[in-house]
């Protein structure tokens, strides 16, 4: 079943179209990252599903009902803000028993189920701090607690780890990705971190100028770059000019190659040039070799042998690596 | 090396030094002259004063203490506390909707509007506005014009009519105090509520929504329990000021004495200074008592 469908929504600010005729369906229990950089509308499409923001035109439609007259807090969906938007006056078990107590389920009962939600985001123990008391990453739990607590159909996070530093986000990028296959809720997350995006996610949506790009799974964004904002915004990449695309053996259309399907080889290779730079990433060296009037950049793993600035190499990848796109 | 640049090398060195300079000097003021004066007041109402010399007795007793709950006095506490609170009330009322639209949606030059609008009656003469509102609410005044034109006349004649807080005009009776009182104090109110409001973030209203709190929800549950220390706040204003003025009073309403009047009839006239220094130690008590209770009613927990 379809647990959010757009059907050309857009939302206009004035003279920004924030969204742009978005056209969209999340089906029920898929964990859905919304990518783009900050300004595409990600974030205003997550606005419209909660119902903070109401549409310029389209529809919107929850479990196939349409919602575009319904209030945020009559919506099936629950959200995790991007500042975790706790409620400072209270503890941490009556932030999580927030959603209970304005249903009317008595103290015990909304306690007992609090009590629960946050041993599930194992912070038990925590019930009487301040959220001022809490670290970054168990504000975090604790806004998720809140939000699961009240069991949504589909529950919105926003850019839920961008406080959190590197180690910290990589541990909860696996928490929330085997919450999600636990309890089988539909997850939408926006993110412009696109490693969280495709490590997450069971399908992607990446955003620009208001408008979605390319919708797939991760391996095919990855891969299968639809245009060259995609290219270059998903990983980084090598994005080649028609002539040059043409001059390797392809189509006569922009092209990606990504950097870790490059191989440095002593022998002539695909093309030939000169190493202009070597930079040490740790597991990886990034080389950038000119070619011609053009730079390609190649992973490769640091433990191979070392190339110096200035060295004669040649290039191989497999055919199908080199990837045709649209120009836009 | 210069002089300037000596003393901040000093500084640097003994930040504490620093501390010292910026501190004492305020700190003699608030503690000599405030802090003193006030203990000198509250000394002064322990002696009595002698029936027949007028003389002050410089014996410590709690006589004068006693001869506040005389019924002519009693009646000036109550009138008086109960006007502060009743003012504190309709200050809060009328404040709330205006700070709060302030601080969630005035933008840009609405934003400077509401300030100057706020800020500009504070900017006059407080005697000015007192005497224009005399003008205002008199038995001859705008508001019966007004009314009279909108043939309100008995609207009007009604509310006169009511005990107690009614009169032969608005300028002579308790509502027209009241309603003075609200006004000028206004101010004091909407500036804390406002502040306060403008650092509850707007995700934290979303949130509420968001699980499903209906808006009346949302405000008794965390914008009004936000918006509180603020609301306490402008309530110390309003409620000190009402206790302690003694020019509203006697330009607007009934005749009858409010504590400001009776400290300045007693210091004055009367020459009765220990009373006078009781009556005065009352709004001191008063407000203590008002913030033990709000601290106890978690009013700050928020802050």
């Amino acid at each position: 079943m379809t647990a959010v469908e757009f059907t050309h929504v857009s939302r206009h600010f004035g003279s920004v179209r924030a969204v742009d005729d978005v056209s969209l369906t999340i089906a029920e229990g898929s964990f859905f990252a919304m990518l783009g950089p900050s300004g595409s509308g990600k974030t205003t499409c997550l606005r419209l599903i909660s119902g903070f923001d109401r549409p310029t035109s389209g529809h919107i439609a929850i479990f196939g009902e349409p919602v575009d007259d319904t209030p945020p807090n009559r919506r099936a969906v629950n959200t995790v803000f991007q500042d975790y938007a706790l409620f400072p006056h209270m503890n941490v078990r009556d932030n999580v028993a927030y959603g209970l107590m304005v249903k009317g389920q008595s103290k015990p009962q909304r306690y007992a189920a609090a009590e629960e939600m946050l041993a599930l985001v194992k912070l038990d123990g925590y019930a009487n701090r301040k959220p001022g008391q809490l670290s970054g990453g168990q504000r975090q739990r604790v806004a998720l607690a809140r939000a699961l607590v009240n069991r949504p159909r589909v529950l919105l996070l926003d850019e839920p780890l961008g406080a959190l530093d590197l180690k910290l986000r990589e541990d909860m990028q696996t928490e929330l990705k085997n919450l999600q296959q636990s309890l089988g809720i539909t997850f939408v997350f926006v993110t412009h971190d696109q490693g969280e995006a495709l490590s997450m996610a069971d399908r992607v949506a990446v955003f620009n100028d208001g408008k979605i790009v390319q919708v797939g799974t991760p391996h095919d964004i990855y891969e299968q770059p639809r245009t060259r904002f995609v290219a270059d915004f998903v990983g980084s990449s090598n994005i080649l000019p028609p002539r040059l695309t043409q001059s390797l053996g392809g189509p006569a259309k922009w092209a990606s190659l990504r950097p870790e399907a490059v191989c440095l080889t002593d022998g002539p290779g695909k093309a030939r040039g000169i190493i202009e730079q070597v930079r040490y990433l740790g597991a990886t060296n990034h080389i950038t070799v000119r070619v011609g009037d053009q730079t390609l950049t190649a992973a490769q793993s640091a433990t191979k042998k070392l190339h110096a600035v200035g060295d004669q190499v040649g290039l191989s990848w497999a055919d199908m690596a080199l990837h045709p796109m649209d120009e836009a | 090396m210069s002089i300037a640049a000596t003393l901040s090398d000093r500084f640097w060195r003994q930040p504490r030094l620093l501390l010292a300079l910026l501190l004492v000097p305020p700190l003699l003021w608030l503690g000599v002259i405030y802090i003193g004066s006030l203990l000198a007041l509250l000394l002064q109402s322990f002696f009595s004063i002698d029936e027949f010399s007028g003389l002050i007795k410089y014996q410590l007793t709690l006589k004068t203490y006693g001869e506040l709950f005389r019924p002519s006095n009693y009646d000036i506490i109550i009138r008086t506390t109960v006007m502060a609170a009743l003012v504190t009330l309709a200050s809060i009322a009328i404040a709330f909707p205006i700070a709060y639209y302030a601080a969630r949606y005035a933008k840009g030059r609405m934003k400077v509007l509401f300030y100057v609008g706020v800020m500009l009656p504070l900017w006059s003469s407080y005697l000015v506005k007192v005497y224009a509102w005399k003008l205002i609410l008199a038995k001859e005044g705008i508001i019966t014009w007004a009314m009279t034109g909108l043939h309100l006349q008995w609207l009007l004649d009604a509310v006169l009519a009511l005990p107690v807080i009614g009169g032969n005009s608005l300028s002579v009776s308790y509502i027209g105090t009241f309603i003075v009182f609200v006004y000028v104090w206004m101010p004091f109110m909407i500036l804390p509520i406002q502040a306060s409001l403008e650092r509850v973030p707007a995700t934290l209203i979303e949130a509420s929504g968001d699980l499903g709190a209906e808006p009346g929800q949302t405000f008794r549950h965390v914008v009004f329990p936000l918006a509180l220390p603020g609301i306490v706040a402008g309530s110390i204003f309003t409620f000190s000021l009402t206790l302690g003025d003694y020019i509203i009073p006697q330009i607007i309403g009934s005749s009858r004495l409010f504590i400001g009047q009776a400290v300045y009839a007693q210091q004055g006239t009367a020459g009765n200074v220990p009373l006078a220094a009781a009556f005065a130690v009352v709004p001191v008590l008063i407000m203590c008592l008002y913030l033990w209770g709000a601290r106890r009613m978690g009013a700050f927990d928020a802050l």
